[in-house]
């Protein structure tokens, strides 16, 4: 269980973050949506200890974040944030093997156990790169690489997600692939997962929960039906959009009505 | 836990070819080093004198107690010119292709160099600044030098790191400034010296292995040895902070400690290098990517690996630099960098 109690977060003297709380329960999606620069990123961040709280606090299995070492945090929340670096050669098996780190015994010298073997082998059966361990990350297409770094973060066995916009730069089916994944991870394994996106479809597809972010603060904290008001996102984006049941599952869906079309 | 125990079949996964193992690791580095010593006795039969291949192999087996039926004369160049001269240029080698991998794993820059960056010339304005002020004091040399690299390493650090980050072109720009401005530094104490040691230390500047003392020579090897195997120890943490420093810090390396560890390790590197040698360039960056090209990047093998490496590249530099023209001799600076300067380029316009 992962927890923001009255969090605000400052840069200097802006303002990034301001009082949101939230809680990510066990077997639970959380998606956190908002304009750009509603604070969204910095949140993730926060949670993970990479960024100081100004105020407030987190809360990881009952216990302030700051009283756990690095290595005890990364085996228990997992961050899929950006793609990583393509300078120097690596192998998707040695990319992925990255998230066995924090278990290594004190010498970090380690070398992989056989145990982290396994785990490597389990994510990369999961994310459909069995075949590929052996390629270089650099020559593996969009999609391949971000389930490779989904792999990496999966590798850590930690039982909290945080995931900051997974499916940008992916196309339609890997989009959902991704977050089918990580919805699979909740209800299979009882993680606790909190994914930032811009598709508010995809939100409410795939979410329990969902925080609306605007100018650092909650605009709405709840389930999809909600926060995914016309009302609460016209005043998020400062846009008209409509939402009616999606046709087969029958979750809100969302449809910005754009003003240079005629509107309705 | 979210896993459980099911009894597998198949607990053998080996994953052939996907990934670096310990032992790959030692077989590699095992056969580096047995090719290095055998070098090394290789190239102290080479050079203006010609001295009888049995009877200086017995000399250097026995470290000259034995009588291998050498002259004195043979004897005096053989263990107190030749054998000293490619053991430093071995301990000068591994240290600054260990340097250089290590710096481009932590500033994620294939680029990332010691004598690139400035901070052999760092080393070299504290070697300079101890000859002139603290002649007598014989340890004055090496630590001034590892406290000019350091200064480097951390000035280099600073001015690269603007605030989006540090770009790899932000930080070889970083790197030539600093370099031309401690270049200024240099001629302004050259000035201090008098004119009849400016040549010699024209020549040491620029790379030079002839011109070192015992103390040198020993404070070279156990400083390669001591803080190449640090930065080996770190190498699981530098495989992942060279794929990006938030996400190594996510995954639990303590980013800050590491850069720490590096920045010092490779500073005394740089520092006893330049102190006994001056600034042989572009070793650090010949040698770990020929490395990474042949044996992949993980820096558990790169490091040890490049080190030896490293040592075997300055040892037959050293010898083409002190034959190819005997008896008179080139700096090996000259040969090493005839061999980088045209890689350098070809990696720029690879980006």
């Amino acid at each position: 269980m992962l927890e923001a109690r009255n969090v605000t977060v400052k840069y200097g003297s802006r303002l990034a973050v301001s009082d949101v709380s939230l809680r990510l329960t066990p077997g639970e999606l959380t998606a956190v949506v908002g304009p750009n620069g509603a604070g969204k990123s910095t949140m993730v961040r926060t949670l993970n200890g990479g960024l100081k709280a100004t105020a407030g606090e987190i809360i990881l299995a009952d216990k302030s974040l700051h009283r756990y070492s690095r290595s005890q945090i990364a085996r228990r929340i997992a961050v899929v944030a950006q793609e990583a670096d393509l300078r120097f050669p690596v192998t998707v098996l040695e990319f992925v093997l990255g998230g066995r780190f924090a278990w290594a015994g004190k010498g970090a010298w380690g070398w992989e156990t056989a145990g982290d073997l396994e785990c490597a082998q389990r994510v990369l059966r999961d994310t459909d790169l069995e075949n590929m361990s052996k390629r270089l990350l650099s020559e593996l297409s969009g999609g391949e690489r971000q389930r490779a770094v989904l792999a990496r973060a999966l590798a850590t066995e930690a039982g909290n997600l945080l995931l900051d916009e997974p499916t940008a730069n992916l196309d339609l089916a890997h989009q959902a692939a991704i977050l089918a994944l990580v919805r699979s991870r909740c209800d299979r394994d009882r993680a606790a997962a909190l994914v930032v996106t811009h598709d508010m479809n995809l939100a409410s597809e795939f979410a329990d929960h969902i925080l609306l972010m605007k100018d650092g603060a909650t605009l709405a904290y709840g389930g999809p039906a909600e926060v995914l008001t016309p009302k609460l996102l016209g005043q998020a984006f400062a846009i008209e959009v409509l939402v009616d049941a999606h046709p087969i599952s029958g979750v809100p869906r969302i449809t910005p009505v754009h003003k240079a079309l005629g509107g309705l | 836990m979210m896993t459980v125990a099911i009894e597998e079949p198949q607990s053998q996964i080996t994953f052939q070819g996907a990934r670096m193992t310990l032992r790959k690791t030692l077989v590699v580095c095992s056969l580096l080093l047995l090719g290095l010593l055998v070098l090394i006795v290789l190239m102290s039969l080479l050079g203006s004198e010609t001295l009888p291949v049995g009877g200086s192999i017995c000399a250097i087996g026995t470290l000259g107690r034995g009588d291998c039926g050498l002259t004195s004369d043979q004897s005096l160049i053989l263990l107190n010119i030749r054998l000293p001269r490619i053991l430093l240029g071995a301990s000068v080698g591994a240290s600054l292709a260990a340097a250089g991998a290590s710096y481009q794993a932590l500033l994620r820059n294939p680029l990332a160099e010691p004598y690139l960056l400035g901070i052999s010339n760092g080393a070299a304005v504290g070697t300079m600044l101890a000859l002139v002020f603290l002649g007598s004091f014989e340890w004055a040399r090496p630590l001034m030098a590892f406290s000019g690299a350091l200064l480097a390493t951390l000035l280099v650090y600073r001015l690269a790191h603007g605030r989006t980050g540090a770009t790899p072109e932000r930080l070889i720009l970083a790197g030539v400034i600093v370099t031309t401005f401690l270049s200024s530094v240099i001629v302004f104490v050259t000035t201090l010296m008098d004119a009849t040691r400016i040549r010699s230390f024209t020549f040491w500047l620029l790379g030079d292995l002839s011109g070192t003392t015992n103390e040198l020579l020993v404070i070279a090897i156990v400083v390669a040895v001591l803080c190449t195997s640090v930065l080996a120890a770190n190498a699981r943490s530098l495989n992942l902070l060279m794929l990006g420093e938030r996400d190594a810090f996510d995954l639990g390396v303590e980013v800050s400690r590491v850069r720490l560890i590096v920045f010092v390790a490779a500073s005394l590197l740089v520092g006893s290098s330049v102190a006994a040698s001056g600034s042989v360039g572009y070793v650090g960056l010949v040698v770990p990517h020929l490395v990474r090209l042949s044996l992949g990047g993980d820096n558990r093998m790169t490091v040890p690996a490049a080190a030896i490496s490293g040592a075997v590249f300055v040892v037959v530099a050293d010898t083409i630099a002190r034959t190819v023209i005997a008896p008179r001799e080139l700096p090996v600076g000259a040969i090493t960098a005839i061999i980088g300067a045209p890689l350098f380029i070809y990696l720029l316009k690879r980006g």
